[in-house]
C-alpha cells in the first residue's frame, strides 16, 4: 500500500480541496478552539445546538494539513442532526479509529465514510492532526473553550 | 545525472555513512534533514563505542589506567575543537550539551553582570535557543531585547542594526547561518560594528560549523557556540568558545564536581578555565566522539564541502523554483544549503509525508524559528537541507517527489 492509498484517500484530497461548512458560526452556541502545538494547526470548531438537544449545524475555520482540514469538514457533516450523546459516542469511535483500536470501540458506532481514516494509525506523528477537530468539538460540547493536542492525547 | 564537482570524494564520503546504505521501503534513503541533525560517519560510532567498550572511566579523576585513557580521549577532543576553530588557547573551548546549552551558560554566567537599561541585540532570525534564554534574562533584571529586522529575501538589515548600536549595547548575539531561511549572515561585519560600540558579540554558529571554515580569531567574535550532532558528532554535546579574559571574569553557572579547586562547607574556590564551566560529570564518550567527528570534517575539508554544497545548493534551488506553485522563503544571495518552501495549496506537513513515502526526509515546521514565520505571514514550510554526502541525483529525486505531490493535490 502507498502513502495515497492509505492516508491521503480520494476523498481527503476532495474534501481538503473543497471544505465544506469551512466558516463561523453567527448563532453557535457552543465553540472551542483546538490547537496543535507541535505543527502549528489550528481550527475553532462552532456547533449550533438546539433546545432538544440536536446539533443543527457544525462548523470550523482555521488550518492546518489535508488530514486535519479533510477531518474537520468531514466531521461537520458527520455531525449535523445527531443528538450530543451520538456525538459522544462518534467521538469515541473515531478517536479508537485513528488510534487502530476500532475493533476495540464499545458499542459499535456507525462511522460510515469517516472509514477513509482508518489508516492514519500507521503514521503516529498523523493521529493528531486527525483527531484535532474532533478533540476541538467535544471540548466545546463540554463547555471549556479550548483544547491542545498535548493535553489531550 | 550524478555530476560533482571533479575530485570532490562522494562515493567514499557516503561508504563511510552507515545510515545512507537503507533503503525506506522501496526507495533508498534520500536524506535531507541536515540542518535537525546530520548522519553520523562510521568513524565517530566506533569511537563512542570503543570508549564504552575499553576505556569508561571518569575523568579528572581517576589515577587509575582507564581513568588516564579516557582523560587523555577527553582533552584530546579539546585540542581538536580548538584547531577546529582556530582558538588561540584551549582553555577557551568550554564542553557543552549543545548549542541551546552553550547559549544559556552565556546567558547566566555574561547575563549576571547585565543590569536594567543594558540592551541585547538578537534578530528575529534566530532560533528558539537564542531568544528564550535572553528573554529569561531579560525579566530576571530588566535588561532591554532589540530585533533586528529580517529584508524580504530573508537578509538581516543591517541599516537598522546600525541604528540600533549604541551606549547601552552590551551583547550581541546572532546566527551565522539561518536554519530556517539559510541565509548566511555578514558575521565579520556585525562584530566589527558592536566592537566599535564596545558591546560583545555571541555568534550562533550550529549551521555554520558543518558546511564552512571557521576561525574564531579572524571573526573575532567573543562567544561562539555549536552543537555536535549538527556536525556529524554525537547528540548531547556541544563547544561553547569564549575568549579567555571574558570566560575568566565571569561566574561559574553550574556549581557541582569538577569545576572546584577546594570546597568548605562555608565556600568554595573555583576552578580554573575551563572547568570552572564544567561542573559534574561530562558527556565524556560524546566530546571524545565529536573529536572523532572533528576529525572526519577536517579530513574531507571544509572548502571543499562549502564547495560541494553551493553547488547542490544552485542546483536544488534551480530545480524547485522550475516548478509551478513552489515558493521559496529564503533568497538572500549569501545561502547555504538549506531551502525553504511551500507549495501553494499544499500544507507542508502533507509535503514531508508524501516525500517520506519516496524515501526524501526533509523537516515540516516551523524549525524552531516561529518569528520567521511570522516575519513572512505563513505557518510553517518544508525544508530540504544538504550536507557533504547529498548528490545532485538526490537533488532531482527531491524535486520529483515535490512534483508527485502536486500532482496529487492538483
Ligand atoms: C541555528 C540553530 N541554533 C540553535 C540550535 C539548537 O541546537 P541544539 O538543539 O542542538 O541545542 C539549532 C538546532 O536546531 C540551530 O539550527
Amino acid at each position: 500500500m502507498t502513502v495515497s492509498d492509505e492516508l491521503y484517500q480520494q476523498v481527503i484530497l476532495d474534501h481538503n480541496r473543497s471544505p465544506r461548512n469551512m466558516r463561523a458560526l453567527a448563532n453557535a452556541t457552543h465553540q472551542a478552539q483546538g490547537i496543535n502545538p507541535l505543527c502549528g494547526d489550528e481550527y475553532t470548531v462552532y456547533l449550533a445546538v438546539d433546545a432538544g438537544g440536536i446539533i443543527r449545524e457544525v462548523t470550523y475555520e482555521g488550518h492546518g494539513c489535508a488530514i486535519s482540514k479533510a477531518s474537520a469538514s468531514m466531521m461537520s457533516q458527520a455531525l449535523a442532526g445527531k443528538t450530543i450523546a451520538e456525538a459522544h459516542g462518534l467521538f469515541d469511535a473515531f478517536h479508537a479509529l485513528v488510534l487502530g483500536k476500532a475493533e476495540a470501540a464499545t458499542p459499535p458506532c456507525e462511522l460510515g465514510k469517516l472509514k477513509v481514516f482508518s489508516g492514519v494509525w500507521r503514521y503516529p506523528a498523523r493521529v493528531k492532526c486527525a483527531a484535532l477537530s474532533w478533540h476541538a468539538m467535544k471540548s466545546a460540547l463540554d463547555g471549556q473553550g479550548k483544547t491542545s493536542t498535548e493535553d489531550a492525547l | 545525472m550524478r555530476t560533482e564537482a571533479t575530485g570532490y570524494p562522494i562515493e567514499r564520503i557516503r561508504a563511510d555513512f552507515p545510515a545512507l546504505q537503507q533503503r525506506i521501503g522501496a526507495y533508498p534513503l534520500v536524506y535531507l534533514d541536515n540542518a535537525a541533525t546530520s548522519l553520523k560517519p562510521q568513524s565517530v560510532v566506533d569511537t563512542v563505542c570503543r570508549h564504552y567498550r575499553e576505556e569508561s572511566a571518569n575523568i579528572h579523576r581517576g589515577v587509575h589506567h582507564l581513568s588516564q585513557k579516557a582523560t587523555e580521549a577527553f582533552e584530546g577532543a579539546r585540542d581538536k575543537a580548538q584547531a577546529f576553530l582556530n582558538a588561540a588557547r584551549r582553555e577557551e573551548i568550554i564542553f557543552t550539551s549543545g548549542t541551546t546549552g552553550g547559549l544559556n551558560l552565556v546567558a547566566h554566567a555574561f547575563g549576571a553582570g547585565l543590569k536594567a537599561g543594558d540592551e541585547i541585540i538578537l534578530s528575529t532570525m534566530e532560533h528558539h535557543s537564542n531568544l528564550v534564554p535572553w528573554q529569561m534574562l531579560r525579566d530576571r533584571t530588566g535588561c532591554v531585547l532589540r530585533f533586528i529586522p529580517i529584508t524580504d529575501d530573508g537578509q538581516l538589515d543591517l541599516a537598522a542594526y546600525d541604528a540600533m548600536l549604541g551606549p547601552r549595547t552590551r551583547l550581541v548575539s546572532v546566527v551565522y547561518v539561518s536554519n530556517s531561511l539559510g541565509t548566511v549572515n555578514p558575521v565579520a561585519r556585525i562584530i566589527r560594528a558592536a566592537h566599535a560600540h564596545g558591546a560583545r558579540v555571541l555568534v550562533d554558529a550550529a549551521q555554520a560549523v558543518p558546511c564552512r571554515p571557521v576561525d574564531v580569531q579572524a571573526l573575532d567574535c567573543d562567544f561562539l557556540v555549536f552543537s555536535g550532532h549538527k556536525v556529524f558528532g554525537p547528540t548531547g554535546v556541544g563547544v561553547l568558545y569564549g575568549k579567555y579574559d571574558l570566560l575568566d571574569a565571569m561566574p561559574p553557572f553550574l556549581g557541582g564536581g569538577d569545576m572546584i579547586l577546594s570546597v568548605t562547607l562555608e565556600r568554595t574556590v573555583f576552578n580554573a578555565l575551563p572547568n570552572k564551566f564544567e561542573a559534574g560529570t561530562p558527556h565524556i564518550a560524546g566530546v571524545i566522539g565529536l573529536g572523532a567527528a572533528l576529525d572526519y570534517v577536517r579530513g574531507i575539508g571544509l572548502d571543499r564541502v562549502a564547495a560541494h554544497e553551493e553547488g547542490l545548493r544552485a542546483y536544488a534551488t534551480a530545480l524547485l523554483a522550475a516548478i509551478p506553485g513552489v515558493r521559496l522563503y529564503g533568497t538572500a544571495p549569501e545561502k547555504s544549503a538549506i531551502i525553504s518552501f511551500v507549495l501553494e495549496g499544499v500544507h507542508p506537513h502533507d509535503i514531508g509525508q508524501i516525500l517520506d513515502s519516496r524515501g526524501v526526509a526533509v523537516r515540516a515546521g516551523h524549525h524552531c524559528t516561529q518569528p520567521v514565520m511570522q516575519r513572512f505571514g505563513i505557518p510553517a514550510t518544508a525544508r530540504a537541507s544538504f550536507s557533504m554526502y547529498n548528490t545532485r541525483a538526490e537533488a532531482e529525486q527531491l524535486a520529483e517527489a515535490v512534483r508527485a505531490v502536486k500532482e496529487m493535490f492538483a
